[in-house]
């Protein structure tokens, strides 16, 4: 059982398991940082086939997530656009602005696509920072409405966890119907070697602003579902440190791997509530996991997983063939 | 305004620009060896500020004995952050060693966080804070100091890139690894004297301009960001057009600063990076040829 049908077997058991959390949990404290974890792996799922699948580094994507919320924000609040509106608005923000990035950066390279990913990130932060009378500073503003669909208010925190858990389970099916397909396929000879794709005929840089767009986008709707949620945004949510801390769910999870983004995400997202004893510490942690992992399991957790998988298999046949 | 206050932002300007200079020296001396962009070399300038500060407080040796064990110190760390996070990714994938040097980047800045604190430290003036004048314009003697020491430092490693067996076998790794490593050249001893080199020039930096600006756990990644934007200005891989770079920077900024906003100063030094990289990713002075779709 290979192809769409295993994807959406795998799809609907995560959603299946996604829905009986919360039954297990119970507390509305957990469930809301279930719901962040959620938003989060949308966004990684989207970096993921950014860089796991087409091999392009972004290190400013907190600033397409941020681009999203704020705009929603704005829009809705402050103009009193209507809340479907000022939410595809957000999500197109961050899709434009990716295109309209995209198309120079990404005929950058390695090293030189990092930095300008970087500076544009650094670029967005400030703005958010500096242009007070419509973000309201370094201090943010409130009063943000919850999110609304067709008369329906998702009021508790466990309706909104739903509709997040679907969001994130659309969103995977989405990119591993992607992956499997002819897109797929170029992406990944393009992360192989951008030469011989070239050479047969994948026009390169049409693909890679198209997955960077849609990461972009992806980042957009959790950056939408995320404001409305919290009802507050600050610029502190969407700087350079939450972009690492992406890459860091992405290399963590596994590259390459749907699932991985998904894993990383959540566990990055929920450790920090462990470590509420020790002030500080995520940060030195994230550095930690990011070289560990590159050197020791460049696959991440899910690589790993398969990895052993993998290795307990010949061993049981090795041991048959010696006795 | 009149010109002096034009030749005012040019001081300030050249002054900032020196240390982003002297940042974007320590990455192109890395970059030549290795073909890694270090992520991480803002993190020398920080702590070679930050580690003169406390080790002034804690050993009360006086401030040049202080700043020189803290240059060494952060030479020393920049060695082991070679030895055991650079060289077992030796060969990885580019997006890999990105990520290897981001980690060490947030790995050293958080540790500083966690063991010195949250606060932003001050260092005293090398030669006392009392503004020379000179035509109306008023230079603190730091900035003397800060001029000085750049250019006797790029004075050294002129010398020590031409003259000397290891800046020479350094170069050659940068022009051909493989090659230097057949003619018997010792291509990981060169890697690690490059993170060695590298470290200390920041650490300088660092330490020459703590009076000026102030320090906190955090100033490594703007440091770094605009070290990086003054290597690309120069043309990355050619180390004195990255220090050219560093001076325009500084000086660009600091313009931008007075007749347009302090606010977007920051702002304004990625938009020329930016701009650069889309428009000229060879940099002003460099001929280097770089990879584009």
């Amino acid at each position: 059982m290979y192809g769409f049908k295993r994807d959406m077997l795998a799809v609907l058991g995560f959603t299946f398991f996604l829905l009986i959390i919360p039954r297990i949990l119970g507390n509305d404290y957990y469930i809301n940082t279930l719901t962040l974890s959620l938003t989060h792996a949308i966004i990684a799922v989207g970096l993921n086939l950014l860089m796991g699948y087409a091999g392009q580094v972004s290190l400013g994507h907190a600033a397409f997530y941020g681009l999203a919320a704020y705009t929603s924000a704005i829009l809705t609040t402050t103009y009193s656009v209507p809340l479907p509106l000022g939410m595809m608005s957000g999500i197109l923000v961050s899709g434009v602005v990716a295109l309209l990035i995209g198309i120079p950066t990404l005929k950058l390279k390695g090293h030189y696509l990092a930095m300008a990913t970087l500076g544009f990130g650094v670029i967005v932060y400030i703005f958010f920072n500096e242009t007070i009378e419509l973000t309201g500073g370094p201090s943010g503003f409130g009063g943000i409405s919850r999110l609304q669909v067709m008369g329906y208010r998702f009021a508790s925190d466990i309706s909104y966890y739903y509709l997040v858990a679907f969001v994130l389970a659309g969103v995977v099916l989405l990119s591993l119907n992607l992956i499997h397909s002819r897109i797929g396929r170029a992406l990944r000879a393009i992360h192989t070697s951008e030469t011989a794709s070239q050479i047969s005929g994948i026009d390169i840089a049409k693909y890679k602003v198209f997955v960077f767009v849609l990461s972009a986008l992806f980042a957009g709707v959790a950056g939408v579902l995320y404001v409305h949620n919290i009802a507050f945004v600050a610029p502190g949510s969407f700087g350079f440190n939450f972009s690492i801390e992406l890459v860091t769910m992405v290399v963590l999870g596994g590259m390459a791997n749907v699932w991985g983004a998904v894993i990383g995400a959540c566990f990055l997202s929920i450790l920090p509530e462990f470590l509420r004893v020790f002030e500080n510490i995520e940060i030195v942690l994230y550095g930690a996991i990011l070289i560990v992992f590159t050197i020791f399991l460049p696959e991440g957790i899910a690589g790993g997983i398969t990895k052993l998988f993998l290795m307990m298999k010949p061993k049981r046949s090795d041991a048959a063939g010696k006795e | 305004m009149g010109i002096s206050s034009y030749l005012q932002f040019l001081i300030s300007g050249v002054t900032m620009g020196s240390i982003y200079g002297l940042t974007a020296l320590g990455f192109t001396i890395i970059f030549n060896t290795t073909g890694i962009i270090n992520f991480a070399q803002g993190e020398f300038v920080m702590l070679g500020g930050i580690l003169s500060v406390f080790f002034l407080k804690w050993f009360d040796i006086g401030l040049f004995p202080s700043i020189l064990l803290a240059v060494l110190a952060t030479t020393i760390i920049g060695g082991v952050i070679e030895r055991f996070a650079i060289r077992p990714v030796k060969g990885a994938s580019v997006i890999n060693l990105i990520i290897v040097t981001i980690g060490v980047s947030i790995f050293v800045r958080g540790l500083t966080m966690i063991f010195l604190g949250k606060d932003t430290f001050s260092l005293p003036h090398f030669s006392g804070n009392l503004p020379l004048t000179f035509a109306g314009v008023a230079v603190m003697p730091q900035s003397i100091w800060i001029l000085a020491i750049t250019l006797v430092l790029l004075a050294i490693l002129r010398l020590f890139f031409t003259r000397t067996i290891y800046g020479k076998g350094m170069l050659a790794c940068s022009y051909n690894r493989k090659a230097s490593s057949l003619v018997g050249i010792g291509v990981d001893r060169m890697v690690l004297f490059s993170f060695l080199i590298s470290s200390l020039v920041g650490a300088i930096g660092g330490v020459i301009l703590t009076p000026v600006t102030l320090t906190s756990y955090d100033v490594g990644i703007m440091l770094g960001l605009k070290g990086f934007s003054a290597c690309i200005i120069g043309g990355l891989g050619n180390p004195f057009g990255a220090a050219a770079g560093g001076v325009l920077l500084g000086i660009l900024e600091s313009l931008c600063a007075g007749v347009i906003s302090s606010a977007y100063k920051d702002a304004f030094a990625f938009f020329v990076l930016l701009v650069l990289l889309f428009v000229k990713p060879s940099g002003l002075f460099g001929q280097a040829k770089i990879e584009r779709v």
